[in-house]
């Protein structure tokens, strides 16, 4: 259970996030969208304690958040960009977060497995492949069993099996009752993932509620042309119709 | 305290694998070392190695502090997300990259030391040119530290600040300090000339190497003036008594940095 009121950030001069307020109940799959810079990773960050917020309140399974650590024993986070000392190898960093976090790697023969990894344990990190990194940090973000899983573009870096079996164990994991979150910039692994959608566009969430009521008021099929047709009805960017597809639209407000 | 030594050993580890540390050690060893056999031996061989010291030492520290902030942006974030407390993180990542660049350069001059008999003959000054180096090697490498904290976005900006301080305490401080005497020659500017130099952390290990082998003359202007005006024991008190804060208010610095920064 997340629960958000009223958050506020800035950097310097610049509003990040303008007041938001959400409640993510438990075993909830959702999936974040919107452009780039709009604030999507500074409201993560914002919950694991990366950035500290300007004001208003998060509570994390009930715990309030003041600088606090011990509520991230129930997180687990899969970063977008998977970069690690070079020196270390696979299972040297398993063992050192393992050691971190003082809590038993429940899932860890288990995801190794499942992705594949088995052989690459020796290696030092960095002669392994983006994609062989990305299910590193995908073992790292599942291994402890964690309630509220985080993650940030997953399959961004992945080949379609790899992909596959990734979405095949986010599904265990929802089916296990887990708080799942993702962003992502592709619709249709949203689709597949989540069901409930949160549209945050220039720091505010302009939309909150399940995929199913999504697509029946904007009368889409898809939740591409539905968040498009979002973007469009706020009026905060043109969108050519004929690109029809957030990812386009994405990438126009970027270099905007 | 687990958390801390797991940290640092973790560090240690991945250091030691790689070959930067190790190479670092092997140039002082071969400096002392041709220092010894080629120089005249004994203190004039310290006093050559504190000189290369004084102006390496820094530099490196600096440059490798604030390099491990920055090569290492994702992998401290991937450590800030575990429930671990953000004190305990500053300190492994710290003492744990900074105590292999320093045993390195302890090591590696201290080796030829031995071996030459130096450290028999002249085991307090060649211990304190190795400790002023350790101690140089902590201040700078928490410096970088506190650089790459600031400047965690703009990388550019980090590495001028980097070469600009040490270029200014390095280099320029005692050249502008002789200019500033030269200036105002006709006011009485001792205290004043002692007060600046207390606040360049290589002039202090400068003006302390001095008071240890009395050759003021040769180890720049706020030396001499310091060493003339303090007896050799109280002044080299008060120079080590400087060098500790100078040793505690950037890890303080940094750790205070480290705690409030958005990541």
């Amino acid at each position: 259970m997340i629960e958000i009121r009223n958050l506020e950030k800035s950097f310097g001069d610049l509003r990040v996030l303008k007041g938001m307020s959400i409640e993510i109940p438990k075993g909830q799959a959702t999936g974040i969208v919107g452009p780039n810079g709009t604030g999507k990773t500074t409201l993560i960050k914002t919950i694991l304690g990366l950035v500290k917020p300007g004001s208003g309140e998060i509570h994390v399974n009930g715990i309030k958040l003041n600088g606090n650590f011990e509520y991230r024993k129930d997180i687990g986070y899969m970063p977008q960009v998977a970069r690690y000392p070079e020196n270390m190898r696979v299972n040297e960093l398993l063992e050192f977060i393992k050691g971190l976090r003082d809590q038993e790697a429940v899932y860890e023969e288990e995801l190794i497995d499942q992705f594949s990894l088995r052989s690459e344990l020796e290696k030092p990190l960095r002669t392994l492949s983006g994609g062989n990194r990305q299910k590193v940090g995908a073992t790292l973000a599942m291994m402890f069993n964690p309630d509220i899983l985080f993650f940030d573009e997953p399959t961004a870096g992945l080949d379609p099996q790899s992909s596959h079996k990734f979405k095949q164990r986010v599904q265990k994991e929802k089916e296990n009752g887990k708080t799942v979150i993702i962003t992502s910039h592709i619709m249709s692994e949203l689709e597949q993932l989540v069901d409930h959608v949160i549209f945050i566009l220039d720091g505010k969430i302009r939309y909150y509620g399940s995929m199913k009521a999504l697509l029946e008021e904007s009368r889409e099929e898809r939740l591409e042309a539905a968040i498009a047709r979002m973007m469009d009805t706020t009026g905060e960017e043109p969108v050519q119709k004929e690109e029809n597809g957030s990812l386009l639209m994405t990438k126009k407000l970027e270099t905007a | 305290m687990k958390n801390l030594t797991h940290i640092i050993k973790n560090e240690w580890r991945t250091l030691l694998r790689g070959k930067w540390v190790a190479g670092y050690a092997l140039i002082f060893l071969v400096l002392t070392d041709s220092l010894l056999r080629f120089g005249g031996g004994g203190a004039e061989t310290l006093l050559s190695l504190s000189n290369v010291m004084l102006l390496f030492v820094p530099l490196v520290s600096m440059i490798y502090g604030i390099l491990y902030i920055y090569q290492s942006r994702e992998f401290v974030e991937l450590l800030l997300i575990q429930p671990v407390n953000r004190s305990v993180l500053y300190w492994g990542l710290f003492l744990g990259i900074s105590t292999p660049l320093m045993a390195a350069f302890m090591l590696g001059a201290a080796l030829p030391l031995g071996w030459h008999g130096i450290l028999m003959l002249d085991g307090a000054s060649s211990f304190l040119v190795l400790a002023l180096g350790g101690v140089l090697t902590l201040i700078f490498a928490s410096l970088g530290f506190v650089l790459g904290l600031m400047f965690y976005e703009d990388r550019i900006k980090g590495f001028g600040f980097t070469i600009v301080i040490w270029l200014f305490l390095a280099i320029l401080y005692d050249g502008l300090v002789l200019m500033l005497v030269f200036a105002f020659g006709q006011y009485p500017l001792e205290r004043f000339v002692i007060a600046v130099s207390m606040l360049n952390p290589i002039d202090l290990a400068r003006i302390l190497v001095m008071l240890e082998f009395d050759i003021s003359a040769l180890m720049g202007y706020t030396g001499a003036v310091f060493s003339r005006f303090f007896g050799s024991a109280t002044g080299s008190l008060t120079a080590a008594g400087m060098l500790g804060i100078w040793l505690a208010v950037p890890m303080w610095w940094g750790l205070r940095v480290f705690k409030r920064k958005d990541f």
